[in-house]
């Protein structure tokens, strides 16, 4: 757990739109090591998507442009290196697992097709022995392997979705980046891929960066976690750090928000506010306006991350007090 | 969420400071950006007013015959020179023009109703829709340069016949669209929650069904014009459409044939006209196809 | 696949039937005595008579639309009034320039159009994509008459090149096809290049650039094969067009076809062969319709599952209408 697999550092990242230059990441900085299951959470408009992109090199270049900042694999900075050598590591080093499943894969081709595509782009093999690994996948995930043949429109969404799995762990990439997996399925479907996925985790000790909105899903699976806002982490730790001591505002919203089952409340918590636009970003903390404990200096002043505890880290001005308000 | 929707999300929250934000403004808001379609627009425009105008800008009377200045080259005198009878061939162009939006604009809007309504009775009573969609396919089945040589040799060649036979070959798309469109539409949950408050199959109709059908309707009607534009000119080319001497552009090409040698501009700028108003109205007609997609564009 | 064949064709039929119920209607209806077209002005009522009883003219509508309606079952169109020979016969002798002018067109304007259309939505914006979206943008907004007469000014008349009439040679043939191919490349462009870029934008080509496949073999295995199936649309209605169409380049390059032989015909009041040539390209157009949507089948398997599955004619894919000009 000791190398760092995937270093983001101070990453920044444009959308240059009708003349509107709209910032998507505003220098956010991450860390995966071999073996950890990283979540990353936020609403959507956060920038998560947009992390993943920039880590694949998959950011459309007209509109997008990644202006500042270097992403670290395995030591070696991504942004720099050559389309030729990006597509050599998308698929085999780093993969990626889409939000939607059912547009995800191609309505033309077999799913044994498009599984043997991947395989056959980044290993020497025959035709047979393809097909062969392309079926075991689809058994790992769970699908027999005589529906190798069958086409996409021919399975459940829940099923369609293990197949992009098949696909993104066919050469067995050392970095998964999952994109929102589980949020266009419903909750049991939910709740096997998710299985699914710790399992393949395990086996093939895949580091993965889990992207969700969903915080129940983030204490399941990941081991660490970062709280996207507005295109900034406002906080990060592991689990039970950001869990139980829930420093930033932000975060604590969050986790109200969630209803509880047990208690008797009328009403669901939930944030004031909005989003902020991305073109037109408040000055200060990105937070404030939607935030209960604002004071006059957060208006001002846009904080630093900063360590409250080992490993812990949090973007707030009051985020020591509020603990000590507790 | 993929990134466009999310930008075009953010975009969007923009938008809703503007004041006015009906659909039919939007549309007219993302057409306006359109240039190539703004431009095509404006040369319908010109052309609409020149030919409503015709009697009073050409410099010759259209069939004004002047065998001294026959076959003249474009000068000064005739801009576009002059015909086999000596007449100004500019001023036939002009003059042309009325044929062609009379005869398209009258065809395509004749066209559009009898076809949108055939098609909203199709999508509305299951118990015709098999008849009339049958119909339709076998109107389809012929193709549609054929039928109109035999509606046309059926009833004679001229022009009130050749529109007669043009208008029953524009219908079979408008119904086909229509009732697609209703059908989609009549699935949809807010028409169940009209019916569920009361209002009456009319009503809903009236109200509901037909605003939201246009959009296609709108966009087949520009493109279908070109189609009997193009149609016109070819019939009267081959003789079965406007008879001579009348100045409709597709009979001023085949009678220019002839002289394509030396008199090449008696049929070839007549063609350059039918191009430009088809031109004109294909921009129009993708502008509006863009501005009305409901899913906004890249 | 077989039985959804079989199905189709059965479907077909009462469109084929209405077909030939409406040609048949609309040439009953025309002006003038048949008798009098055959034998000329001179003649004599008896001769009138015998040519009434002779041909079944003074029967009526139902009977008379019958005996046609069988007469075509058995491959009988009727007999010209101006030749005395079997319509098919004449038809047989002119269809091949059809045929040959209406494919060999419609192949140019599918490598040109799918070439052009495939590399207008990859390199959307740049230059060449506003060439070939103007260029085809013209194709499509002007008359093919016209466009033949321009040509034959360039080649024929000022530059020399090519002859401008007859059909006997290669050399013959290349205005004709040059002027249609075009007019097909186009409407095919168009259809390409929209429905490429309907395709690109999908989820699934995310996932082929995920999995580290190249741009080319992207865009042609996985976008292009997506968007084929509304390109096949537009490529067989521009077959259908051009068979009933090719009237207008075939008058221009006085090419002996069938849409100059039917117009010919309407001229010469000569309506068993207006009859029989409709019906006939009408037929062959239905045929090709068929044809279509059998490629569908093998192009988008989720067509062929729909196929399979319902019984009752497709919604997503649309009819093939043919245009004229």
């Amino acid at each position: 757990m000791d190398n760092e697999l995937l270093k983001i550092n101070n990453l920044v990242v444009q959308y240059i739109v009708d003349r509107d230059v709209i910032e998507a990441i505003n220098g956010i900085s991450l860390t995966i090591h071999d073996g950890e299951t990283l979540g990353l959470v936020g609403e959507t408009g956060a920038g998560k998507t947009t992390t993943a992109l920039s880590i694949m090199g998959l950011i459309p270049n007209p509109p997008g442009k990644i202006a500042e900042g270097e992403i670290y694999y395995n030591n070696e900075n991504l942004l720099k290196k050559s389309e030729k050598d990006m597509r050599k590591i998308r698929g085999k080093e780093i993969a990626m697992i889409f939000q939607d499943p059912m547009t995800s894969l191609n309505p033309v081709l077999t799913v044994g097709d498009q599984i043997m595509e991947v395989i056959k782009l980044h290993n020497k093999v025959s035709q047979e022995e393809a097909t062969l690994r392309a079926k075991k996948m689809l058994e790992m995930v769970g699908i027999p392997g005589e529906r190798y043949n069958e086409y996409p429109h021919q399975f459940s969404g829940g099923m369609k979705q293990r197949v992009v799995i098949a696909i993104a762990l066919a050469c067995n990439p050392k970095l998964l980046i999952a994109d929102e997996p589980t949020t266009a399925l419903d909750v049991t479907i939910q709740a096997q891929v998710l299985d699914l996925m710790k399992k393949l985790k395990e086996e093939f000790k895949t580091s993965m960066l889990l992207i969700t909105h969903d915080l129940g899903v983030v204490a399941e699976v990941c081991d660490s976690v970062a709280i996207m806002y507005s295109g900034e982490i406002v906080e990060k730790g592991n689990i039970s750090d950001v869990f139980r001591n829930t420093l930033h505002p932000y975060t604590k919203g969050l986790f109200n928000s969630i209803p509880d089952v047990n208690s008797e409340s009328e009403r669901l918590e939930s944030i004031p506010g909005m989003v902020s636009d991305p073109s037109n970003l408040p000055k200060g903390c990105k937070f404030h306006p939607r935030c209960q404990y604002k004071t006059a200096a957060c208006e001002e002043q846009n904080p630093e991350l900063r360590e409250i505890s080992p490993g812990h880290l949090v973007r707030c001005l009051y985020a020591k007090q509020t603990i000590e308000e507790k | 969420m993929t990134i466009m929707s999310e930008i075009t999300i953010v975009k969007n929250k923009g938008a809703i400071k503007r004041k006015k934000n009906t659909p039919m403004y939007e549309v007219w808001n993302r057409l306006k950006k359109n240039r190539m379609a703004m431009g095509g627009l404006i040369v319908l425009f010109i052309i609409l007013l020149s030919a409503i105008f015709a009697p009073y800008i050409i410099p010759y009377d259209y069939a004004e015959q002047d065998y001294d200045a026959k076959l003249q080259l474009p000068n000064s005198e005739h801009w576009f020179g002059t015909d086999n009878f000596g007449r100004d061939i500019f001023s036939r162009i002009i003059y042309g023009g009325r044929y062609t939006l009379f005869i398209s604009f009258t065809c395509i809007t004749i066209a559009a109703f009898i076809g949108s309504i055939m098609g909203l009775i199709a999508a509305f009573y299951s118990r015709l829709d098999n008849i009339i969609m049958r119909i339709i396919d076998i109107f389809m089945g012929i193709p549609s340069m054929l039928m109109c040589v035999s509606i046309i040799a059926a009833l004679g060649s001229n022009m009130w016949n050749m529109m007669i036979a043009l208008c029953v070959t524009a219908v079979p798309e408008f119904a086909r669209i229509m009732r697609a469109q209703v059908l989609t539409i009549k699935e949809q949950e807010f028409i169940e929650s009209a019916r569920s408050i009361g209002a009456s199959n009319f009503r809903i109709i009236r109200k509901h069904i037909i605003p939201n059908s246009m959009a296609p309707i709108i966009v087949q009607y520009t493109l279908g014009a070109v189609n009997v534009i193009l149609m016109s000119a070819a019939l009267s080319f081959i003789g079965m459409g406007v008879q001579p001497p009348t100045p409709e552009w597709g009979l001023m090409i085949s009678a220019g044939r002839a002289y394509l040698r030396d008199q090449w501009y008696i049929c070839i700028l007549p063609g350059l006209a039918i191009v430009v108003t088809s031109y004109a109205l294909n921009l129009l007609g993708d502008g509006l196809r863009d501005a009305l997609d409901p899913r906004l564009k890249q | 696949m077989l039985k959804f064949i079989f199905r189709r064709i059965l479907l077909m039929l009462p469109v084929v039937f209405g077909i030939i119920v409406i040609i048949f209607t609309l040439m009953y209806l025309t002006p003038g005595d048949p008798a009098l077209s055959i034998l000329g002005e001179n003649a004599t009522p008896e001769q009138i008579q015998a040519i009434h009883d002779e041909l079944g003219l003074d029967d009526p509508y139902l009977v008379r639309l019958g005996r046609y309606f069988f007469g075509v079952l058995q491959g009988d169109f009727g007999i010209s009034y101006k030749s005395g020979r079997p319509v098919m016969d004449e038809i047989l002798q002119r269809y091949p320039y059809t045929l040959k002018l209406t494919f060999a067109s419609v192949l140019l304007g599918v490598i040109i159009g799918v070439t052009a259309g495939i590399i207008s939505a990859i390199r959307q914006y740049s230059i060449l994509d506003n060439f070939f979206t103007t260029f085809s943008l013209f194709g499509v907004s002007a008359p093919s008459f016209w466009i033949a007469m321009v040509l034959v000014l360039i080649f024929s008349v000022r530059l020399k090149l090519l002859p401008a009439t007859g059909s006997y040679e290669f050399k013959h043939w290349i205005l004709p096809v040059f002027t249609l191919g075009l007019q097909a490349s186009a409407s095919i462009m168009r259809m390409t290049r929209s429905s490429m870029l309907e395709v690109i934008r999908q989820d699934y080509i995310r996932t082929s650039k995920a999995k580290g496949q190249s741009e080319f073999i992207t865009v042609m295995k996985h976008a292009f094969k997506n968007a084929l199936v509304p390109i096949i649309t537009v490529i067989g209605i521009r077959i259908c067009g051009f068979l009933a169409g090719a009237v207008l380049v075939e008058t221009v390059f006085a090419i002996p076809g069938l849409g100059k032989f039917i117009i010919d015909s309407v001229n010469f009041k000569d309506y068993p062969i207006v009859q029989g040539g409709v019906l006939w390209i009408g037929l062959n157009c239905i045929v090709i319709n068929l044809i279509v949507d059998i490629i569908y089948c093998f192009v988008d398997p989720r067509i062929k599952s729909l196929y399979a599955l319902k019984k009752t004619k497709k919604q997503k894919v649309t009819s093939i209408t043919a245009q004229g000009v």
